[in-house]
């Protein structure tokens, strides 16, 4: 049996990627202080939304705005043309996953995910058969009968998940699921995740504030610092073509050069740095740096052909990270500007180690971030 | 290895020597060798033989005395708990003024001693007491209510004095609940009364039995609160083997009586530590 004919799968209300909620204009204040401020954004059907940002960004108090655990000053939330601003949790029909999932020590797994049929007073053979489903889809079915304690981090989430889903929820809340657990767990479980999105076809809202999580993950990924969403897009979108600094800088690393001699043309923009002159395709009025991710320049060891934007840099070290490797540079101009390079290691090895003649960055012009 | 094992065996010693060594030496000679006495007194006073036991066993008039013991402590932990739980649920949840009241208003009671605390409730409780004569003189009523002298008096006094010692291992289980696993419910769908009583009524469970417990087993050694607040009509067993040992000169029917008062709370001990984890109430 597929998802598409459970029926424990609702398929969202309307078809996949129309708006489901709207929120308007959301603003949260602490007291003096504004934890968030005139957030707006649309969570579209069946789409896995990323909330990213650093802590203190106003990213988790947006998450319990949107759960019903805290109320917002001022703003919005509809969904479906109903107002939901001040609807408290259990009336929102929202699934949630916690930090540390919350399962309830004291009933067992099954317990624990016929808990919202049980609420919701679902005919007794109703749930068990409901419950048997997801368990088996899950692949719980030789744990039905233990408790959370005795069971493996990756255990406990599908219990969360089963849990959060068996009601077949409007929305499924995941609050930074794995920042407690180590790195290869993390990697197997964002997979499991992804695979249950999928299968299950609800709407999940994901909030962490790990970049990579969020740009393997998500649908979109809606970028919080300052209490402000700072930019709203699809991974590519926001790493590609980042709208600040700030959301250049935390989705990845970044060389930034500053220029002068700004000049807007029908191919793009370009500006001078260190009397070299960088171009960039599109536009950004009042753009004042050029940036180039270390993972699209190119090192030469003699000067780069005139299609390239190119940089004369000098050597101060580098980094070893197995298959690759990252070299700190810096530009042999009045700025002194750091700039790193991530290339192969076997690459780095054959041409550059070794090497005593002047060495430069060049990259394609399309590949250039334009940065204010 | 070897050298750790060499270089921390003294260390060890001297730890044993100055630290445990005087405990265990106080127990027993405050503890262990006076209840090995009243054990003795048991079964040789007034001759040897068990015949003091025999006697607990099959002599009405003390059953009764245990009966009303077991009964007027029961419903002290019962009220006391109960008590105790409202107090310990302001006490970590509530606003910052409220939590300071209370830490004040349970702690106070310790500072004060028990015989003050009897004799102001008989100010209170007696039929020319306080609430006697407001009641009557509001007219609400027109003889005193009998709330002194006789067990009601007695649980009352007791309630109050134990409490306080019900609210701490209250707070500590409380202090323990994961608060996010009640947002969760919340977030599943159940509503306040679902959460408490399918969620943190169970999560706390483990408090309440063992609050329960103390209560119950300090209760059992009750004597100055029953003696003033009974007034001499609600005789509990602390009473009784006190009488029997100072002023009946019946040793042997006391030792026997305060042998199988220790015995039993052992065996309350020993069950209720299979279900709750002593030291989760202590921290």
């Amino acid at each position: 049996m597929t998802a598409k004919d459970s029926d424990l799968v609702t398929p969202p209300a309307g078809p996949e990627g129309t708006v489901q909620i709207e929120v308007k204009d959301i603003t949260k204040r602490f007291g003096e202080f504004t934890a968030l401020e005139r957030v707006n954004l649309q969570i579209r059907r069946g789409e896995f939304l990323t909330l990213l940002g650093p802590s203190g960004s106003g990213k988790s108090t947006f998450l319990n705005i949107l759960a019903g655990f805290d109320f917002a000053t001022e703003g919005q939330l509809v969904m479906g043309g109903k107002d939901l601003t001040f609807t408290p949790p259990e009336d929102r029909n929202f699934g949630m996953v916690f930090q540390g999932y919350a399962l309830f020590p004291h009933l067992t797994v099954e317990q624990n995910i016929a808990f919202p049929l049980r609420v919701r007073k679902i005919r007794a053979d109703e749930q068990k058969r409901r419950v048997a489903e997801v368990v088996r889809r899950v692949g719980l079915e030789d744990h039905a009968r233990k408790y959370p304690r005795q069971l493996s981090g990756g255990q406990q989430q599908r219990v969360a998940l089963a849990r959060a889903l068996i009601f077949s929820p409007a929305l499924l809340l995941l609050d930074e699921p794995f920042s407690a657990l180590d790195k290869n767990l993390r990697e197997q479980l964002q997979f499991e995740v992804k695979r249950i999105h999928r299968e299950f076809g609800s709407t999940f809202v994901f909030v962490t504030h790990d970049q990579s999580e969020a740009l393997s993950m998500s649908d979109r990924v809606a970028i919080f610092d300052g209490g402000r969403v700072q930019q709203i897009g699809t991974p590519e979108q926001v790493y590609d073509a980042p709208g600040t600094e700030f959301v250049a800088k935390f989705l990845g690393q970044l060389n930034l050069f500053p220029v002068t001699g700004q000049q807007h043309g029908p191919a793009g923009v370009s500006g001078l740095f260190e009397g070299n002159l960088l171009r960039a395709a599109g536009g950004k009025p009042g753009f004042s740096k050029i940036g180039i991710r270390p993972e699209h320049a190119t090192l030469y060891d003699a000067e780069p052909p005139q299609a390239q934007n190119r940089v004369a840099v000098a050597l101060r070290g580098t980094a070893y990270h197995g298959a690759s490797v990252l070299v700190d540079l810096v530009t042999t101009g009045d700025q002194r500007a750091d700039v790193v390079l991530q290339m192969n290691a076997a690459e780095w090895a054959a041409r550059f180690a070794q090497t005593t003649a002047p060495l430069w960055i060049g990259w394609p012009p399309e590949k250039s971030l334009i940065l204010a | 290895m070897a050298t750790a094992t060499r270089r921390t065996r003294p260390r060890r010693l001297s730890i044993w020597a100055f630290y445990i060594a005087p405990l265990i030496l106080l127990l027993l000679v405050s503890y262990f060798i006076p209840l090995l006495g009243v054990f003795s007194w048991s079964v040789t006073e007034p001759e040897l033989g068990v015949s003091q036991y025999l006697r607990v066993m099959t002599d009405p008039g003390i059953h009764s005395i245990l009966l009303r013991t077991l009964r007027i402590c029961a419903l002290t932990a019962v009220f006391s708990v109960f008590l105790a739980y409202l107090l310990a649920w302001h006490w970590v949840y509530g606003p910052p003024l409220r939590r300071k009241i209370i830490a004040f208003a349970v702690l106070v009671p310790f500072w004060i001693s028990v015989l003050i605390r009897a004799f102001g409730w008989l100010a209170l409780l007696r039929p020319q007491g306080i609430i006697n004569s407001t009641l009557t003189d509001v007219g609400l009523i027109s003889d005193p209510l009998p709330l002194v002298r006789n067990e009601l008096g007695v649980i009352i006094g007791m309630v109050h004095f134990m409490t306080p010692f019900a609210v701490f291992p209250l707070v500590s289980v409380m202090r323990q609940v994961d608060l996010r696993i009640l947002q969760a419910a919340s977030g599943l769908g159940a509503r306040a009364f679902r959460r408490f009583f399918e969620i943190f009524l169970p999560l706390t469970l483990p408090g309440i039995i063992g609050a329960f417990f103390i209560v119950f087993v300090f209760a059992l050694g009750f004597f100055i609160t029953p003696a003033i607040l009974g007034g001499g009509r609600v005789v509990m067993i602390a009473e009784y083997i006190y009488t029997q040992m100072s002023q009946t000169a019946n040793w042997g029917l006391g030792a026997a009586l305060a042998t199988t008062l220790l015995g039993f709370v052992l065996l309350m001990t020993w069950i209720v530590s299979r279900f709750v984890d002593f030291e989760r109430l202590a921290k």
